[in-house]
């Protein structure tokens, strides 16, 4: 019995992780391109995206793995019916638009950070009020008037 | 420091306004064969390249047709407008072959399989490339589904029909081009 149960708990095992790699419609979905609405195809309710979740239910139903559904899509679509931007001409902007943004955005934060720090008041009385000089210097004329 | 921060954002945005304005004018329609058309010229196609044949491993170009009248149909049998074309078509197609001529059906955003059941259900004939993501037809200003251009015997573009070709379209148009001399 016991060595019956170490054989299930070992089939378990083993079966779990070909079981957790087998290919999905919606895992695959948002990864793929309706190539005519161009959007996503799990947004996309044309004929034409009704047809490609046709092939890819295809090839699932045949045990074909993610990574071999994709390669098929490409084969019969071309690379742009992946989700994923082109790396040459203006497609290429979707690559290097967040990394400039994302640069200059970084630039920008050093920048206010280092406004901030030489705002920062010096040690001292006067720095203490939050006064500068002329500010101080016209405080305690009015103070000694207002003695006398 | 306000000045100092006032032109590297105006910098960034101007960038960011031309980068918009470069996309919009590079993904729009190409309007330039239908310029052609509207002043009656006829023009070279706006591209030529080879493209997989449909239900084989050749590819296929327009230059094999070189001498003849050859009606350009754009279809996809995901589009009922192009369906609906076919038995048209095909008819064509069958006039065209007697008079030295055919029909290259460009099958566009479609697996092989979903196309030659189409091919099959439909009894079509005519020779079909597979433009797999659409970028051919892109070149050629494609608005819809279907189109159609007819390349005279010289092998330039004569006549353009962006959505469906009628009977009435065809006999005016196809004649004239297969009396030309080659």
């Amino acid at each position: 019995m016991r060595a019956l149960l170490a054989a299930l708990l070992a089939l378990a095992l083993v079966a779990a992780p070909a079981q957790a790699q087998r290919a999905s419609l919606p895992d695959i979905e948002d990864e793929v391109m309706c190539l005519e609405c161009g959007t996503a195809l799990n947004v996309s309710t044309s004929e034409v995206a009704d047809q490609e979740r046709e092939f890819i239910a295809d090839l699932i139903a045949q045990g074909k793995s993610k990574a071999e559904i994709k390669a098929a899509l490409v084969d019969e679509y071309g690379p742009r019916v992946l989700a994923e931007p082109e790396d040459d001409g203006f497609q290429l902007a979707a690559w290097a638009v967040p990394v400039l943004v994302a640069v200059a955005a970084l630039a920008l934060v050093i920048l206010i950070a280092r406004r901030w720090r030489r705002e920062d008041p010096p040690a001292g009385d006067d720095a203490a009020s939050g006064l500068g000089d002329d500010d101080a210097r016209r405080l305690d004329a009015e103070l000694a008037a207002f003695d006398r | 420091m306000r000045a100092r921060v006032y032109w590297p954002v105006t910098i960034a945005a101007a960038l960011l306004v031309g980068l918009l304005a470069y996309g919009l004018t590079t993904t729009g329609s190409d309007t330039t064969l239908d310029d052609a058309m509207a002043r009656g010229e006829r023009v070279e196609p706006p591209s030529r390249d080879a493209l997989p044949a449909l239900g084989s491993d050749a590819t296929g170009t327009l230059a094999d047709y070189e001498g003849k009248v050859v009606l350009v149909n754009i279809w996809a049998s995901w589009c009922p407008p192009c369906v609906d074309e076919l038995p048209l078509i095909e008819r064509t197609h069958e006039m065209l072959r007697k008079r030295g001529g055919t029909v290259l059906g460009i099958n566009v955003k479609e697996n092989s399989k979903a196309a030659l059941d189409a091919v099959d259900k439909f009894g079509l004939t005519f020779p079909n490339l597979r433009d797999r993501d659409g970028s051919f037809v892109r070149e050629w200003g494609q608005s819809g589904y279907p189109e159609n251009f007819v390349i005279d015997r010289q092998g330039r573009v004569a006549a353009v029909r962006r959505f469906p070709v009628t009977q009435e379209w065809l006999d005016k148009t196809l004649p004239p081009l297969l009396d030309e001399p080659a």
